[in-house]
């Protein structure tokens, strides 16, 4: 073996060598280029790890661990709309007509009138509302404690899941425990306003534990039930706990 | 030190036992899936108002065929991937760092580091003076895998930080509250970029690092003792 040989200088930046490492990053992006998202298998993969996901997130979860409240004057006025259709398409319900039915592992399932909602004991919020997508925002949202409602229902809190049922199609289901937290309500008010009709009216669930597209707008029904009901998004690949 | 190595002067020698290959190919494979998918889940809420990462670098699928099995232009792939590869990324990662502290590997590879020799080589650097010896690290490349470890690290730390704003409300304010978790998210993920360039180009120039990386030895009889910093 030669062992005088002059040490080669590893910098000699030449054409060939430039060529390699370009070809190089492009392997890189090609392996990012050939995409397997759509794959049935991949797919099926991805379900099985956003199910064990679920569960090291409802471990996480903390029944009195409250989410950060904000002084009022950081909620936002102008709250951010986010739906998969025009604001302008949003059902309107009138006031009159609309009755919350109820279903399920519950005793008393009389449907409830806008004005008995309202009626109910109420608290506000000043929370963080987080999207799925990346964006945050602070608002102020005024409710009866979902927990409060289900107490007066009658509602078997010991079974697993509480769904809800939309007026424009939309559905979710949250497992009990997030359901029973304290700071989970009913919100009949935006920034002290009742809810107008693109945010939700007459009322949306909000749930600071959860990410925004758990928190369903237009809520005609609300059922309780051991099997887990899915939701619009969840249904479609998004992961069904969504806790922050 | 430098006399102990007189003594193997003809050759360099760069070896990697089979645990640090496979952390080290888990962590490449996962940091792609992170960074692939985490540049299509920043696309469809740019913190940066004009700046959008090219689709074609991003992972999450095609977005026509998104749009009809998820309704978005591939937002659930995309977010599956991330928290499917943080699995792997982590397991990988401990598996390198435990394995680096325990077998010795980070404290004779390493280490030692200073500022001086940090200065020392990075000017020979830039002045394209700075030799390579095959398994041996200049306090330049020494600093580089401190500091992607720790950027890796900052990336659990930031990312468990916008995962679970309540529940580790803590460590969200420790990281200055939500929005600017995400843009130092951001910034960490950039750093991991810069250096995958510099790796790989590095590694594009000398060959044989990446014959270490895969059957775990590659040797190089070309020095003695006096051509190991030609700088000095």
């Amino acid at each position: 073996m030669p062992v005088n040989e002059p040490a080669k200088p590893v910098f000699d930046v030449d054409r060939r060598k430039l060529l390699r490492s370009g070809l190089s990053l492009g392997a890189l992006t090609f392996l990012t280029g050939c995409d397997i998202s759509d794959n049935d298998t991949v797919q099926s993969v991805f379900a099985e790890i956003s199910q064990w996901n679920n569960l090291v997130q409802g471990a996480l979860f903390g029944g009195a661990r409250l989410a950060p409240e904000y002084p009022e004057s950081m909620a936002v006025k102008d709250f951010r709309y986010n739906a998969w259709y025009h604001a302008d398409q949003s059902p309107q319900l009138s006031a009159a007509d609309y009755k919350l039915e109820l279903a399920g592992l519950i005793d008393n399932k009389k449907p409830w009138r806008v004005n008995d909602l309202y009626a109910l004991p109420q608290k506000s919020q000043v929370t963080r509302h987080v999207c799925v997508e990346g964006w945050s925002m602070i608002g102020k949202w005024t409710g009866t404690p979902l927990s409060e409602f289900l107490k007066r229902v009658g509602a078997d809190t010991t079974a697993k899941y509480v769904g809800f049922a939309c007026a424009d199609g939309y559905y979710e289901s949250i497992d009990m425990a997030t359901a029973l937290h304290p700071q989970t309500i009913m919100a009949y008010q935006l920034s002290d306003q009742i809810l107008p009709v693109k945010y939700g009216f007459p009322f949306k669930i909000r749930i600071p534990t959860k990410l925004g597209f758990k928190n369903p707008k237009f809520v005609t029904a609300i059922y309780v039930t051991n099997r887990n009901p899915g939701g619009f998004w969840v249904d479609r690949g998004y992961n069904w706990f969504s806790g922050i | 030190m430098k006399t102990v190595k007189i003594s193997a002067s003809t050759h360099d020698i760069q070896e990697h036992p089979l645990l640090v290959r496979i952390a080290h190919w888990a962590q490449a494979l996962a940091i792609i899936i992170m960074v692939g998918s985490g540049w299509r889940i920043y696309n469809s809420d740019p913190i940066f108002d004009n700046f959008r990462f090219w689709q074609w670098a991003t992972l999450g699928g095609d977005p026509p065929v998104a749009k009809i099995a998820h309704m978005d232009p591939g937002v659930a792939n995309a977010l599956n991937w991330h928290f499917s590869g943080l699995w792997l990324l982590l397991a990988s990662y401990l598996l390198f760092i435990i394995h680096g502290l325990v077998s010795g590997h980070f404290r004779r590879d390493f280490l030692p580091l200073n500022l001086p020799g940090l200065i020392r080589d990075f000017i020979s650097a830039l002045t394209f003076k700075l030799s390579h010896r095959l398994g041996a690290y200049n306090h330049v490349q020494r600093a580089a895998y401190w500091g992607v470890l720790f950027a890796v690290l900052m990336m659990f730390v930031t990312g468990l930080a916008i995962w679970k704003p309540v529940q580790l409300s803590w460590l969200t304010w420790l990281c200055g509250g939500y929005p600017t978790a995400r843009v130092l998210h951001f910034i960490f993920m950039s750093g991991i970029c810069l250096f995958i360039i510099v790796h790989v180009t590095l590694v594009a120039l000398v060959p044989k690092t990446l014959v270490a990386m895969v059957l775990g030895r590659a040797a190089e009889p070309i020095h003695t003792a006096e051509t190991s910093h030609a700088g000095e």
